[in-house]
């Protein structure tokens, strides 16, 4: 899952476009949101856009992104579960 | 009422009051606006979610609004030609192939003009009146009109005007305080003259 | 002095006044048909299944067939969907446009359909504003307001100001859009579309849903006819956030407050709001949030969109020419669409037709970019 975990990283910065965020700057587990990395509602749409076309997962509910996106650690656990690309 | 302050920003360069504070090689919009935030010293990293209609309005008002306290009663009125049609643009791309159909909330946000007026007045705090027009060029008549029937009816203290035109790497923003601060009278013809100089 | 005399300009402002109407919706072509369809309940959406969008969806669109029925009657040149729309809903009102005369034209995607051929130029609001203004033969030069989903109601402030100010003796204005695989995607990649008809105010509202229509109206200092007068407005941006209204709803409370000073009219005096009720779960709470603040908890509310759908750059427009013919006809129409009430603090549903005398009424409406615009009316009786 690390390797996932770092590509994560990489993928949030450039299609959230966190400009003066390098990935060595994120930690697994901090929080994406609220005071972490201080994302907002439209980068958890963007995030669900991603999860689809990147790794083939529609999510039904999208209230259920509040705690995928919590953190990298639990992005990539979710992502490793329910895949399909 | 007077011209204040008055901020062009094409052709690679920011000009302000007749003062180029900042200018580069010709290079993409993109890279020009990355090197203007620097360069002026700016520290807002939601300027990289912009369009880039929104980051050259919110170039021109940076500058505009420096020395303004925040939340003050300054009104916007603004205008283009093309609306958000550059963003627009990218926005049918992201939904014209059935096989790779992903539309952008970031992007689709972006495909209304006004979006810039909303950027600027949460940047400055500026819980004031905001209008975005559409003309086929620069109507100095009616900016100069509107902007006075704010002021002359107390909607507004000081008006932030202007021009912010963004289609497929070709720009030009043309943007002035109004206020009863300042030299240049606030009428139609020394807007004219200023947006052709 | 300086303040004096501004004062005394203020108190001597024009009196504005709306004094012809008309609209072009999935419930009628003209305002009485469309009376008739919302006091016999019947709502403009349906269930639709097409191009635009990859599932069934619902909607408020305009049936084809009727629409180019209805235009052949006025000509056989070519224009586009939008823009039989608009020449139809401004055709039975324009007479006589001069050079005091303006023309303002608001629409947030106006024939971004043009964009799936690639046809830019054609996708130019200023060069919608030309084909239209040059049907009509109006010679002044058109001001076309785009400020996402307050451009309809933001343009009847606007052409009041400009009349008061001089700069005009009346203005026709026509306000428009489409429901478009543009606008439905958009709505949809922001999760805010509703999987049943929108739901204003209610407890299970998931979203809107989309709509289109066109409405023009005349605004004059002239009082010959009048149906309406234009009193005060308020146009203020919440500067907190770009797709997400304010909590507190500070734009939209400032902006009636603004139009409420300057028509010196007073919440309790307030007989009926016509509000934006996109039926989101954030706009919906905002307005009642906002509308308790302003003490106008008790006025009657309502939102059209239960039969209209959202149709953003027009919603202003057509649901102020509703809200005139609900004052003129002294009834309130049901917020259609709305059960039970969702909001956390109280506000005045209309649930049902109801006889009232409508003196004083008020238009409001909130968009993207955090923008909201605010009317006081008054029927000229």
């Amino acid at each position: 899952m690390e390797a996932l975990k770092q590509e994560l990283k990489g993928k949030i910065i450039e299609v959230l476009n966190l400009e003066d965020i390098a990935v060595a700057d994120i930690n697994d587990d901090d929080a994406l949101f609220g005071d972490g990395l201080g994302l907002d509602s439209i980068d958890a749409l963007e995030l669900i856009v991603m999860l689809d076309k990147d790794y083939g997962i529609k999510l039904v509910d999208p209230k259920e992104g509040k705690n995928i996106f919590r953190s990298i650690e639990t992005m990539a656990a979710y992502i490793t579960e329910h895949r399909t690309k | 009422m007077y011209i204040q302050s008055l901020c062009t920003i094409g052709n690679n360069a920011i000009i302000l009051n007749g003062e180029t504070v900042f200018t580069t090689e010709n290079q993409p919009f993109a890279d020009f606006s990355k090197q203007a935030y620097h360069h002026l010293g700016i520290s807002y990293p939601k300027f990289f979610k912009m369009d880039s209609l929104s980051k050259l309005a919110f170039l021109a008002a940076e500058l505009l609004l420096k020395d303004e306290p925040e939340s003050g009663d300054i009104a916007l009125v603004f205008a283009n030609k093309s609306s958000s049609l550059d963003t627009d643009i990218k926005y049918q791309k992201s939904i014209s192939d059935p096989e790779n159909y992903f539309p952008s909330p970031a992007v689709f946000v972006y495909t209304l003009p006004n979006i810039c007026l909303g950027e600027i007045s949460i940047r400055h705090q500026l819980k004031s009146e905001n209008s975005f027009f559409i003309f086929d060029a620069f109507n100095p008549e009616f900016m100069a009109s509107y902007a006075n029937i704010l002021l002359e009816t107390q909607k507004a203290g000081k008006v932030l005007c202007g021009w912010t035109e963004y289609i497929n790497e070709e720009y030009k923003a043309f943007l002035y305080l109004v206020s009863d601060d300042g030299t240049t009278i606030h009428n139609k013809q020394n807007l004219a003259t200023a947006y052709t100089k | 002095m300086e303040t004096q005399s501004r004062l005394i300009k203020i108190k001597m402002a024009k009196e504005v006044f709306i004094t012809a109407a008309n609209c072009i919706t999935p419930i009628g072509f003209d305002i009485q048909t469309n009376i008739k369809n919302i006091t016999n309940g019947t709502s403009g959406i349906q269930l639709h299944e097409n191009a635009m969008m990859k599932n069934p969806f619902y909607a408020a669109i305009i049936d084809n067939e009727q629409l180019n029925k209805a235009f052949a009657k006025i000509t056989q040149a070519p224009f586009t969907r939008l823009e039989k729309m608009m020449i139809l809903a401004l055709h039975p009102i324009v007479n006589n446009p001069d050079s005091r005369t303006a023309f303002i034209l608001s629409t947030t995607k106006g024939n971004i359909t043009a964009l799936e051929s690639e046809d830019i130029e054609k996708a130019q609001l200023s060069v919608l504003a030309k084909t239209i203004a040059n049907f009509f033969g109006f010679t002044t030069e058109p001001i076309v307001i785009s400020n996402a989903c307050v451009s309809g109601i933001l343009a009847v402030s606007v052409a009041k100001r400009l009349i008061q100010g001089g700069m005009y003796d009346k203005a026709y204005v026509v306000a428009g859009d489409e429901v478009s695989e543009f606008v439905l995607s958009g709505f949809n990649s922001f999760q805010a579309m509703s999987d049943a008809p929108c739901k204003p105010y209610s407890k299970n509202r998931s979203g809107v849903t989309l709509g289109e229509a066109a409405a023009a109206v005349l605004i004059t200092a002239d009082s010959a006819n009048a149906k309406t007068k234009i009193l005060g407005d308020g146009a203020i941006n919440d500067a907190n956030h770009i797709s997400g209204p304010s909590r507190t709803g500070e734009g939209l409370f400032r902006s009636v407050e603004s139009a409420m000073k300057e028509s010196g009219v007073t919440a309790g005096q307030i007989d009926y709001i016509s509000a934006h009720g996109t039926a989101t779960p954030f706009n919906d709470e905002m307005e009642a949030i906002a509308f308790n603040r302003l003490s106008l908890e008790n006025a009657p509310v309502n939102s059209l969109k239960g039969f209209y759908g959202h149709t953003l750059g027009a919603s202003g427009l057509l649901e102020t020419v509703i809200a005139i013919e609900s004052a003129l006809q002294d009834t309130l129409f049901p917020s259609h669409g709305f059960d039970e009430s969702g909001v956390s603090q109280p506000i005045n549903i209309i649930e049902k037709t109801t006889a009232k005398n409508i003196r004083y009424f008020l238009k409001t409406a909130s968009g993207f970019g955090g923008c909201n615009t605010a009317v006081v009316l008054e029927k000229v009786s």
